[in-house]
């Protein structure tokens, strides 16, 4: 499944879109950067509240696909241009982590 | 492949800039065709120490080495110093101020992060002089 048709299924708002709608091949729930930087894996669908440059780079850091911000949690303007120059996915959603994860699941 | 080296210079408190220098080193690897685990292994403990060395040292220099068999990484800064390394390796413990801590960081995985991704992991710190970190991440 790619990263737009992951947007169409859980109705997400797409508020970059990277370079490649790459395939998303699992998910990750975490807020805690450097928690989520050791565990989450090449091509997850990383899901959290923090819109901030620094999950920029831990996004690509890790590989993940894209960033979902849960619970309308905002995108910082720094961290919007640097996704924007780096090629990062980010998607938001009313839904929260748990929510959304709960459907990755079942489409995976 | 010749040797490459790099250098970069991390200034201190502008979480803005951090991660730049593992950026750099991620394109750099991955032009170079380096296998993508062996990619990931190198940035991913190379962004825990940066982040180390905007949170608590007031920057530092990073050299990078690469070469066919080996990626090492040498981080030094001229910070407080670690007073307990072995308590700074144990996960879940952290000095990080709440300002940071706000930021997402903090949880007190970076060292152990850095250990778990890396082959070889060195830490020479003096209190009141300063930190030398040097990782190797080897190829095959």
């Amino acid at each position: 499944m790619t990263i737009k048709e992951l947007a169409e299924k859980l109705e997400l708002k797409i508020l970059v879109e990277g370079d490649d709608d790459r395939e998303v091949t699992g998910g990750y729930c975490g807020d805690l950067l450097s928690w989520v930087m050791g565990r989450a894996q090449s091509g997850d669908c990383w899901f959290t509240v923090m819109g901030n440059i620094n999950a920029i780079a831990v996004s690509v850091l890790a590989d993940c696909a894209c960033i979902v911000l849960c619970e309308n949690s905002t995108l910082d303007d720094d961290a919007k241009a640097r996704a924007e120059l780096q090629g990062v996915w980010v998607l938001s959603s009313e839904e929260n982590a748990y929510t959304l994860a709960n459907k990755l699941g079942k489409m995976l | 492949m010749n040797n490459f080296k790099l250098h970069f210079t991390v200034p201190g408190d502008d979480f803005t800039r951090a991660g730049e220098a593992s950026g750099s080193v991620k394109k750099t690897l991955k032009d170079l065709g380096f296998n993508p685990e062996i990619v990931r292994k190198c940035v991913i403990a190379l962004y825990e120490a940066e982040i180390n060395l905007v949170i608590h040292a007031g920057g530092g220099e990073i050299d990078v080495e690469i070469s066919p068999e080996c990626i090492s990484m040498v981080l030094t800064d001229q910070g407080p110093g670690i007073p307990d390394v072995a308590l700074a390796m144990k996960e879940g413990y952290s000095t990080a101020p709440d300002n940071v801590r706000s930021l997402g960081f903090g949880a007190g995985m970076g060292l152990p992060n850095i250990k778990k991704y890396t082959d070889e992991m060195k830490i020479d710190s003096t209190v009141g002089v300063g930190t030398t970190m040097y990782l190797k991440v080897f190829t095959n």
